[in-house]
């Protein structure tokens, strides 16, 4: 994982609901940014563990910022919409920091498909994952999706 | 009544049934759900259904005034684990092996989300639940919500 300057950009976009969870972006991994979230009471579920929605929310930005990276470098511009979100929690994510990345795996004109994974110490096993449809409708302020 | 609730689980004959507008206090009152400020509306024998408030720090896309869907997914969690436990009649350990969220349209701007989640079935160690999140009207829906759940045992059987 390196330092890259795209970095600076893809916080900027991070949703005001993702800077108060204090998700912030920890590195780029081939093109991709990987999030990363504290512990802390704002996230915890049963004690000492991530509340599942918690979890699904670092999913979900990490799913709209491996997007916006992948749209940034194709030079386009869109109003993102959410179409539906699955997550799957593999097993509980303890009272360390969470890290997610997101890949495209298909970019279509109007809908992309992508894969989240998070985990914590070791990268392998995964603590939950996601696959997110999003809907890439105009820019204007009155484009329709 | 009892009759007509999922009884897989079955109830422990000396605790009171579960009541969601009782726990709801202590169960939204801390960690996430407490930060999110969660609290119950009301329920019926399988079924829970709680409040989002909007708050200018859950916004999602930047430039709108739209809730982000992170805190929606955490509502309606919240309200199907409230609706399993309502459902069975009992408080006990489970853990959320799958949620799906379906996004109908954006919650309206400066709206609260209400979540009422359903369980319709428990086996002897899943529970089923669907549900909806809506901003005022649950027939024309924000989100449609589906997901499975696992109980996780206690004690040795």
């Amino acid at each position: 994982m390196s330092r890259d300057p795209d970095i600076t950009a893809l916080e900027r976009d991070l949703p005001a609901y993702a800077r108060s969870l204090g998700i912030v972006i920890a590195a780029m991994e081939d093109g991709s940014p990987v999030l990363a979230i504290p512990f802390g009471e704002i996230v915890e579920g049963r004690p000492t563990v991530f509340h599942g929605g918690a979890t699904s929310g670092l999913l979900e930005n990490a799913g709209y910022a491996a997007l916006r990276a992948e749209l940034a470098r194709a030079g386009r511009e869109h109003r993102l919409k959410p179409i539906n979100v699955t997550v799957q929690f593999l097993s509980a994510a303890k009272s360390k920091p969470t890290y997610a990345r997101g890949r495209v795996l298909r970019l279509g004109r109007r809908n992309a498909n992508i894969e989240v994974e998070a985990w914590q110490d070791d990268r392998t096993r995964p603590v939950a994952t996601a696959v997110m449809n999003v809907l890439m409708g105009g820019t204007g302020p009155d484009a329709a999706g | 009544m009892f009759g007509q609730r999922p009884r897989a689980w079955g109830m422990a004959d000396d605790l009171p049934p579960f009541d969601p507008a009782t726990a709801a206090p202590f169960m939204l009152g801390r960690g996430h759900p407490g930060w999110l400020g969660l609290r119950y509306v009301a329920h019926g024998a399988d079924w829970v259904e709680l409040a989002l408030p909007w708050r200018e720090d859950l916004l999602g896309e930047t430039g709108s005034g739209v809730l982000a869907t992170g805190p929606i997914v955490s509502l309606m969690d919240m309200a199907s684990g409230m609706a399993i436990w309502t459902a069975t009649g009992e408080f006990r350990a489970i853990a959320t092996l799958d949620l799906r969220v379906d996004y109908m349209r954006p919650a309206r701007e400066g709206a609260a989300v209400n979540g009422r989640a359903e369980c319709y079935r428990v086996t002897r160690s899943a529970a089923f639940v669907r549900g909806v999140a809506h901003d005022g009207d649950a027939g024309d829906p924000v989100a449609h919500v589906a997901g499975v759940f696992m109980s996780i045992p206690w004690r040795k059987r």
